[in-house]
Parts: structure tokens; sequence; C-alpha cells
């Protein structure tokens, strides 16, 4: 199911590259504005965040990576003309255990249901078990991201915990779930070999 | 009202940095306890560094997403663990983290009279919705304490942690206040 590529950061229509201090803010401040983006992609409250703030979040957050070791962030765009259109974040390393929590966002909603999804988490699969060389990754989330989950399945995630009720979101109460897939199945899966 | 810092066998009191950070020094030596608490690295810090961190917690005042308690028994007063809640104030979930160092202490069901203050402290005092909790598979002691306490099992990481060269999963529990209220009504309070 996975193609097998050469190249760590590019995909058939997808390339990830590093955070452009000048363009990117404009546009994720636009997708701070997508209560439904927000909610997909975070636990904390939706609020919309001007261009200046992500600016700063973006210092802030390259100083996280070069201080605490254990975050890579990417910013994923269109191979043809270099449009922003996501993240991708392998986060909390834990290097003496070989785990990590995975993050993925498109950001506008008619870049959505394009496979953009897939190609983005199949070469954050391969950075974390190929490049990182992690034994397991995670990813956290919400009962109501359908997509999400039928994204994680897809690439042979197993759902392994269900925190009940432990969101609230309009009045009402919904369960975590926390997905995870083994460097063994992710092999297996990149190879063929395992059935799907 | 029930009294929130007073259970069968431990109250729950303040911080003090100095008895926090004497005690944490020697309890850090003891790897089986480090290993229990946690899948980081173990590793051995001065009483002067573990006292600051102690000092400038308690500098930055009154947080509502953060509660730490010292542990001491009723019988002798004595100091011999800690518990923390780390509580996300938008969804109403609080998850706890608690030590007993002492090593005669534990087996004793001391454990399990800290856990059921820290109940009472998230459900009647915080009011929140939601307990949650994480522990390692090769800690079947606590596994049984929690579940005295009415903590449901609701999964495995599996095999995250690297334990002397070994996968191991870590268990995540949780406990609904509804089910909590629920377990009170049973026990006639």
């Amino acid at each position: 199911m996975l193609d097998i590529q050469t190249q760590l950061f590019e995909s058939q229509d997808l390339r990830l590259g590093p955070i452009d201090h000048e363009k990117d803010p404009e546009i994720e401040s636009k997708w701070t504005h997508d209560s439904e983006f927000t909610r997909l992609m975070d636990t904390d409250p939706a609020r919309p965040l001007s261009a200046a703030v992500i600016k700063k979040q973006y210092e802030k957050l390259e100083k996280k990576v070069e201080e605490d070791k254990n975050l890579f962030h990417f910013m994923i765009r269109t191979r043809v003309d270099g449009r922003l259109i996501g993240k991708a974040v392998v986060q909390w390393i834990e290097w003496t255990n070989g785990n990590a929590f995975l993050r993925l966002g498109i950001g506008s909603a008619e870049d959505r249901q394009k496979g953009y999804g897939t190609q983005a988490l199949q070469m954050l699969l391969r950075f974390a078990f190929a490049e990182l060389n992690l034994f397991r990754v995670s990813a956290l989330v919400p009962e109501y991201n359908e997509a999400a989950v039928a994204l994680l399945r897809k690439f042979g995630f197993v759902q392994e915990v269900c925190r009940r009720s432990a969101l609230e979101r309009d009045g009402r109460r919904w369960d975590l779930y926390t997905f995870g897939l083994l460097r063994d199945e992710w092999q297996n899966g990149h190879t063929g070999q395992a059935e799907r | 009202m029930k009294d929130l810092f007073r259970g069968e066998l431990v109250r729950l009191t303040l911080v003090e940095p100095e008895v926090g950070a004497k005690a944490s020094a020697l309890w850090q030596r003891d790897s089986e306890f480090h290993r229990l608490l946690d899948n980081s690295p173990a590793r051995l810090d001065s009483e002067k560094k573990i006292k600051e961190w102690f000092e400038k917690d308690a500098e930055k005042g009154f947080k509502p997403e953060r509660y730490g308690f010292s542990v001491r028994t009723l019988a002798e007063d004595k100091y011999i663990g800690f518990l923390g809640l780390w509580v996300d104030l938008i969804h109403r979930e609080a998850w706890v983290g608690l030590g007993i160092g002492e090593r005669e202490f534990w087996s004793k069901g001391y454990g399990t009279d800290m856990m059921k203050l820290c109940q009472q402290y998230v459900f009647r005092e915080l009011s929140l919705e939601r307990l949650s909790l994480g522990l390692f598979e090769y800690n079947p002691r606590a596994l049984r304490s929690y579940e005295k306490c009415g903590f449901r099992l609701e999964g495995r990481t599996r095999m995250d942690t690297m334990r002397e060269g070994n996968r191991v999963d870590s268990l995540w529990m949780g406990i609904l206040r509804e089910e909590w209220l629920q377990l009170q009504e049973g026990d006639g309070k």
C-alpha cells in the first residue's frame, strides 16, 4: 500500500518543508478562523489568531525544536506551486523508549478529501520509523474525527485506548482514542507482506 | 461536610520544599520506585536542586490546572509520599500521579487511601467530570489498588516502554464522576 520512495520529504503531490516565516503566518491565521479545523486539530478552545501571533508562535516553536530535541515540525506544501496546505508533527518523542506522538492537519476544507492526508501520513511514518528509528508511534483522536480514524486505520493503526468521556464539545461528552502503530506493522504494510 | 484532606491512614497536606527535597533525594536512589513511577530514565539530583524546584513551583503561586500534595501518615505523621493533579479545565478532566517513597508503607492500603482522597478532591472540590491515570503492566499492585477504587481499564498502549531490554505495555485507566458518585452511595456515605 505504500510506495517505495527515495526522498523522505516528497510524495506524489506534496512536499514536507520548513516554516516560511514571511508567508505562512497569514495562511495559518486564516485556518484558525475555521472552528471546524481547530476542533479537528486540537482539544484547546477554538479562537481566531492574527498573523502576528502565529509568527510569534513559529519563533517559539523553532526554539523548542532546538532546545527540547524531542519534536520535529513540518509544513505540508503542494509540489506544483509550494502552496501551504497543512502541518505534520512528530512530538513528545521518548528516545529511551523509542516512542512518539504524531499530529497531522490539512488547513482548508477545499484541500481535504483529496488524498493529501494519506500522502502526508505516508511521509510522516517513513520519517518516524526509517529516519528517527522509532519503535512505535501513537495518535490521539477524538471520537468525532471520523476522517482521522479512517485514515489511521488505513495505515494499520490499532485503537488501543478509549478514554471515555474525556472531551466536552457542544454540551456533550466525547471519547478520546489513542491509536498505535508498531514499526513491524508499518514495515509489513510497507512491503505488502501483511494482509490488509 | 467531609474532611477533604483526611483519610483512614493518611492525610494530604502542603509541600514543604526542605522536607520534600530530603526525602526525594533518598527516594531517587531507589530505582525500583522510579521505574514504578515513570518511564523516563532514572536520575540522581542533588537535594539543593530538588529544593529549588519545589521552591520555584511554590513561587508560581496558585494555578487552577495544577495541584500538588504531600502525603503523611495519620499514626506517625511521617512524610511517605506525594500526589499531584494536572487538570484540563476546558474538558474537566484531571490526571493523577502519586507515589509512596517509603517502602515499608507499600502493600498496606496507604496508596488506596491516598487515591480515595484524590477522587474525593477531584469530584467533590474541583467538580471535574473525569479522573485519569496511567501505569505500567509490571505494576500489578497499583492495578489492584486502582481497581479497588473503581477505576476501569480503558486500554493499553502496546510495548511503548522499554525496561531491561524488554518491551512492556502502559495501561490507562479512568473513572467518571457518575461512576464515583454511585460507589459512594454503595458505601452508604
